[in-house]
This record gives C-alpha cells, sequence and structure tokens, in this order.
C-alpha cells in the first residue's frame, strides 16, 4: 500500500535533484530544467495532499489540485520568458555558461 | 538757551573735511584754505560759546533699538566742554596755519589738510559727546584719523608701522572701554551720562562690579593716552609729521583718555580701588617715560615721552580723585608740548629733516625766534616759575602730598629727571658749537611758522596765573602745603638742571650710556617676544586640530569609512550566479529556522 509518506519522500528526492542541478551544473539550460524538476516536485506533493486529505463526503480536497494548475502555467510562462532571455543572452555572448556571465553589464 | 554754534563749531571742520576729500583733492591751495577757514570759523564759535553761560543746544534722537537701546545726538555744554573746546579749536587753528608753512612742499598737501580737518571733527565731537556711544564713535575716529596721519608719508616702512602699531595698540584699550560701556548699559539701562549720574546710586551695593567697570573704562584711556603698558605706540607715533605730532600727539588726541576720564569720573570715583590703580598707573608711567626721555637721541623721541610723563601726571591727578588738578595741568600741557613740538619741527625743517640731537648745536644764534619760544615751552615743561607747567604741575604735586605721599615721592623724582632731560635736550640742541654741516648752514624759518610759535609761547608763558587757573581750581590748599611743596618741586628743578648742565655742557657726544633706558627698558622687545610666542602657540593649537581634527577625521575621515564599508561589502558581490542562489538559499533556511522553531 503506498502511503501519502512515500510519495512525500519521491517529491523530496526530485527537489533536491533539482536544487543540486541548480546549484551545480554550469549550462543554463540545463539549470532552468532543473528548476522545472523542483516545480513538478513541489506539484506532486501538491497532488499528494489532495488525494489524502478526503473530506467527510469522500472527495478529494480541489484546492490543491487547483494550485497545481496555477503552478503549471506560471512554469509555462517563466519558461519562455526564460528560453527568449537565453537566447538573447547567447547571442550576445555565445556562451550560456554561468561562470562566463558575472557582470551586470557587458 | 538753544543755539546753532555749537553744531557750527562741530560740523564745520567735517563739512571741510568733506569738501577737501570729495572735491578738493587736485588743488593743494584750495584744501588748506579750506580746511584752515574751518577751524577758523570753529575757534571763534567755540569762543562764542564760552562767552555765553547759558547756551545749550538741542538734542535729537538717533538710534532707537526696541526702546532699550536708545542713543540721543546731543551735545554736552557744560563749563568743562566749553573751556576743551576752546582749546582744541584754538590749538588746533594755530598748528593748521603752521602746516602751511611745514608741509608747503609736501605732495600729499590735500590729503593732509582733509585729514586734519576730520580729526578736528572727531576730536570736538569727543568734547561735546553727551553719551557713551557718541564718546566712542568719536573715539574711534580720532584713532582712524591718527592712523591715517601717522602714515601721513606711507611710502617710509616706519610710518606704515608705526600708523598700524599706533591703531592696533590704541584697539586694545579699546576693546576694554567697550566692554566697561556695555556693562554699564546692562547695569543702569541708559548711556547717556546725565541718565546714569543719578542712578549710580543703585550700584554702590556692588563694589567689586562698580571697581571692574571703572578699571574698563580706565582701559581706554590707557590706549588712548598712551600709559602704561600701552605706551609703546606713542614714541613711534613721531614717524608722522610734525605738526601731527604736536596737534594729535601732545596736545589734543592723547589727553582725550584724561579728559575722558574726567567726564565719566561719576563712575571711575564709586570705586576706590579702581582710582589707586590709576593713581600708579599714572605715576609709574610718568616715571617710566622720564627715566626712558633721558637717553633718547631723537628730538621729537624725547619730547614724545615728556608728553607720555606729562599724561602720567593728569592721570595720576585723575586717580587722586581731583578732576581740576588734572584738567589744569591739561590745559597747560597742551600750549607748552604743542610750542615744544612746533618749535622743534621748526628745527627739523631746517635741518632738512635731521633729528638727532647730536648732528646740532649752537643753534640759538641761528634760529633766535624758535630759540627763545622753545626756551619759553621747556621752562613750562620742567615747572619753573612763572611759566604755566609751573602752576599745574605744582597743584598735581601738592595733591599727591595731601592725598598719598609715596606717589609724591616719584613725582618729585620725576619732576626732577624732567628738569635734566629738558635742560640736556637745550643745551645739546641750542648750545654749544654746531656739530654738523646743516646745522651750520640753517637760518630762521618762515613767518607763517614762527607766528604761530609766538602765539604759543605766549600761552604757555601765561597759561598758569590766575585768569586761567580760578577756572580749574576750586580746591583750597593748605598754607604749609603751598609753601612747602612747590620749594621742593623748585629745589627737584634747580638739582635737575644744574646736574645736566654740568653733565652736557660743551659735549660733543653722550656722555653717558645707559643700554637699559637706551632700549627704553626693552619694552618693544618684551612685546615683540610676547606676541610671538602667543601666536605661535595658538597657531600651533589651530593648526593641529585643523590638520588632524577637521581635515584627517572629519573630512578624510567620513570618505576613508565610505570606502571601507563599501570594500567590505563589495567582498560578497563575487557576480557567480550560484554563489547567490546559494547565499539565497541559506537565508531561506534561516527564515524557516527562525519562523518554525522560535
Amino acid at each position: 500500500m503506498i502511503t501519502l509518506g512515500d510519495y512525500l519522500i519521491v517529491s523530496g528526492i526530485l527537489f533536491a535533484i533539482g536544487f543540486a542541478g541548480v546549484m551545480l551544473r554550469r549550462n543554463l539550460i540545463i539549470i532552468l530544467m532543473s528548476l522545472e524538476l523542483m516545480l513538478n516536485a513541489a506539484n506532486l506533493s501538491l497532488v499528494a495532499f489532495s488525494r489524502f486529505r478526503v473530506s467527510p463526503a469522500g472527495l478529494p480536497n480541489y484546492n490543491a489540485q487547483v494550485f497545481v494548475f496555477f503552478i503549471i502555467t506560471v512554469a509555462a510562462a517563466e519558461v519562455a520568458v526564460g528560453l527568449a532571455i537565453l537566447v538573447a543572452l547567447f547571442r550576445a555572448r555565445q556562451t550560456t555558461d554561468v561562470k562566463d556571465i558575472s557582470e551586470l553589464k557587458f | 538757551m538753544s543755539s546753532i554754534l555749537p553744531w557750527i563749531v562741530l560740523l564745520a571742520p567735517l563739512c571741510s573735511a568733506a569738501c577737501i576729500t570729495l572735491f578738493a583733492l587736485r588743488w593743494k591751495a584750495l584744501s588748506s584754505f579750506i580746511s584752515i577757514m574751518a577751524v577758523l570759523l570753529s575757534f571763534i564759535c567755540s569762543c562764542l560759546v564760552f562767552a555765553r553761560a547759558d547756551i545749550s543746544a538741542p538734542q535729537f534722537g538717533w538710534i532707537d533699538v526696541a526702546g532699550a537701546l536708545k542713543v540721543p545726538f546731543g551735545l554736552t555744554q557744560d563749563q568743562l566742554s566749553k573751556m576743551m573746546l576752546v582749546l582744541v579749536s584754538g590749538v588746533g587753528a594755530v598748528i593748521h596755519i603752521y602746516s602751511l608753512g611745514y608741509m608747503r612742499d609736501d605732495e600729499g598737501k590735500s590729503r593732509y589738510f582733509g585729514a586734519l580737518s576730520l580729526f578736528m571733527f572727531a576730536m570736538l565731537g569727543i568734547v561735546v559727546a553727551n553719551n557713551f556711544v557718541m564718546l566712542f564713535m568719536f573715539w574711534e575716529l580720532v584713532g582712524f584719523t591718527s592712523y591715517v596721519l601717522i602714515g601721513h608719508w606711507f611710502y617710509r616702512d616706519a610710518a606704515a608701522a608705526a600708523a598700524k602699531k599706533a591703531f592696533i595698540t590704541t584697539r586694545i584699550g579699546d576693546f576694554g572701554f567697550m566692554i566697561g560701556i556695555l556693562m554699564l548699559w546692562m547695569a543702569t539701562g541708559s548711556i547717556v551720562f546725565a541718565e546714569i549720574t543719578p542712578r549710580m546710586s543703585m550700584l554702590t551695593s556692588h563694589p567689586t562690579f562698580l571697581t571692574v567697570v571703572a578699571l574698563l573704562i580706565f582701559c581706554g584711556a590707557v590706549g588712548k593716552s598712551a600709559q602704561f603698558p600701552l605706551h609703546v605706540w606713542l614714541p613711534d607715533a613721531m614717524e608722522g609729521p610734525t605738526p601731527i605730532s604736536a596737534l594729535i600727539h601732545a596736545a589734543t588726541m592723547v589727553a582725550a583718555g584724561v579728559y575722558m576720564l574726567v567726564r565719566v569720573a561719576f563712575v571711575i570715583q564709586t570705586s576706590q580701588t579702581a582710582l589707586l590703580v590709576i593713581a600708579w598707573i599714572g605715576t609709574i608711567t610718568a616715571v617710566l617715560a622720564a627715566l626712558i626721555a633721558t637717553q633718547q637721541n631723537d628730538i621729537k623721541r624725547i619730547l614724545a615721552y615728556s608728553t607720555l610723563s606729562q599724561l602720567g601726571y593728569m592721570v595720576m591727578a585723575v586717580g587722586l580723585a581731583s578732576n581740576d588738578a588734572s584738567m589744569f595741568h591739561l590745559f597747560t600741557h597742551a600750549f607748552f608740548k604743542a610750542l615744544l613740538f612746533l618749535a622743534a619741527g621748526s628745527v627739523i625743517v631746517m635741518l632738512h629733516h635731521e633729528q638727532n640731537i647730536w648732528k646740532m648745536g649752537g643753534l640759538s644764534q641761528k634760529l633766535p625766534i624758535t630759540f627763545v619760544t622753545f626756551v619759553a615751552g621747556a621752562l613750562a615743561l620742567i615747572g619753573c616759575p612763572p611759566f604755566s607747567g609751573f602752576f599745574s604741575k605744582d597743584a598735581i604735586l601738592a595733591l599727591a602730598y595731601q592725598r598719598n605721599v609715596p606717589i609724591f615721592a616719584v613725582g618729585l623724582f620725576t619732576a626732577f629727571l624732567t628738569a635734566f632731560y629738558v635742560i640736556r635736550l637745550l643745551v645739546i640742541v641750542f648750545f654749544g658749537k654746531p656739530r654738523s654741516e646743516v646745522a651750520r648752514e640753517s637760518r630762521e624759518s618762515p613767518a607763517v611758522m614762527t607766528g604761530p610759535l609766538i602765539v604759543l609761547a605766549l600761552l604757555a608763558t601765561l597759561g598758569g596765573f590766575a585768569f586761567f587757573a580760578r577756572r580749574f581750581l576750586a580746591l583750597p590748599i593748605e598754607k604749609e602745603v603751598a609753601v612747602f611743596v612747590p620749594a621742593v618741586a623748585i629745589v627737584a628743578l634747580i638739582l635737575g638742571s644744574g646736574l645736566a648742565i654740568v653733565l652736557y655742557r660743551n659735549r660733543a657726544s653722550e656722555p653717558l650710556d645707559l643700554q637699559l633706558l637706551r632700549h627704553k627698558f626693552y619694552f618693544d622687545e618684551f612685546y615683540r617676544w610676547l606676541i610671538y610666542w602667543t601666536q605661535e602657540l595658538l597657531a600651533g593649537v589651530f593648526a593641529f586640530f585643523d590638520r588632524w581634527i577637521i581635515d584627517a577625521g572629519a573630512v578624510s575621515g567620513s570618505g576613508r569609512g565610505t570606502l571601507g564599508i563599501g570594500a567590505l561589502l563589495r567582498l560578497i558581490q563575487i557576480g557567480n550566479l550560484q554563489a547567490y542562489l546559494f547565499l539565497f538559499g541559506l537565508g531561506i533556511v534561516a527564515l524557516i529556522y527562525f519562523a518554525v522553531f522560535h
């Protein structure tokens, strides 16, 4: 039987992988992808909470699911903006390595 | 009775000064004419004012600061001021005429006469001022004109320096004078003499305050009348033209200090301590100056030191609480000292500006009129009967004998010294053989110079007789004093004169050599040292404060502090995205830690 705890452990592992990616990888695209991973770890735990907090009438708590939709929408918009900045940056500097981008103006 | 005459006396010289400075600077003859006419007008009006007992001048409000400080512009018209008006304008007129001869070929003749007129205005203003503020303003104005006239030949370094010295030294005294006036104003709420007089009784319960006020006011006189320890400026002031030395630095301006003390006697005489200090300052000045005069070689400097000495006598008399004796001596001194200076000026001009007495000699035949008038002045100065100085000096000595015997003794010794140095001067300059080429070729001065000499010689001779004396001397002198004091004074006079004749007859150079006296007791050197060190010390303190507290601390310190804090902050601005993220994460963890577990 899969319990709430198992879902949360998976979610935690996913978040940790995403955080490690953001912290350790140099490539901006990978960092962006790792960010998505962290968002989805949060989504997973929210959905799990929704599934396991059942009301007396036997229905799941839909608030959490609505919240997840919002996060997915915002994440999509964020990726669009992030990738656009990435392209612009690449055109200007011919690199996507964060080590090379340490100044505010160039 | 109200009249316009006192106003004419006061304002005629001012108009003259204004006309000369504004319009007539280019026309020398015109300037001197205007100036002389103004002073003559002033003199005639003074005499008219003097002759009419009931004359008075209207007074009008001048400054009014919120009712707290009211300064009227009014003229005092009492016996004392009328007498001084006649004296100042009379001696002034004589010296104006003499200046015509003395300054005949001077480049700055217009400037000279303009300043002379301004001086006459200021001096007459001091005499008639009826309140402290007016008195102080005119007081400063005479100081300024004195500065201008001492520095008349400003292209000579010595004259420029002497002018500056006179002005600054006098200012030291004036500062005390001003504080004294302010204290008196605070205590009584008025600055008009006639209003303060009845209010003085309110202050009798504060003797210390009165003493301080009296001494501060006396400070003004110490500066202006060149009393010890501010006497150093007067001998240097002889760098000015000789008529200026006669008018300003012998007859009138330096006597203004004494006149002021007499005018404010109602303050001074409330404090016995102040009176004692004043008397002793006068005595010290008298004897000190007389001692210095015995070893000087410049004819004008000898006369300057004798002026100091005689002013000491006057201040001594003020300190002995006798206005009469003091004013009497002021009066006679004005005549004979102006006379001596003008006669010396005549000698100096005829010897082509030679002032060293050892280059003169045998002038009694070359300049007979100058010689005779000089002798009259000299006899008056040493107090030889029946010349005027005898009576006035005798009055002061008798007073001292009655009130304070030590002062009398020192005064008598001064009389002895006076006789000694005056006769020394007379013997060296007018007798013996001429000691230089210019002295051999000299001849008598023109009439425009000898005329004033004769007038002043008559006044110096007759000035002591009863007609003048009874206007001053109200105090009865005890019979034994009246015999004893003149007797010892004459003995001192004969001793001094005899000693001088024995020592200096037919000498070609100074037989005595007293360095201490020749260097004027090293006052100038001491003051130079004192000023140098106080200045160095103050400058050192200020430089330290400026360099280390203001510059290094406040200015550079704030800049360096900002830079330092900026450098610290820059350590965390490394520009690495992931480092920022790490710090961001740490911050979040800390936030959660504090939010959840505390």
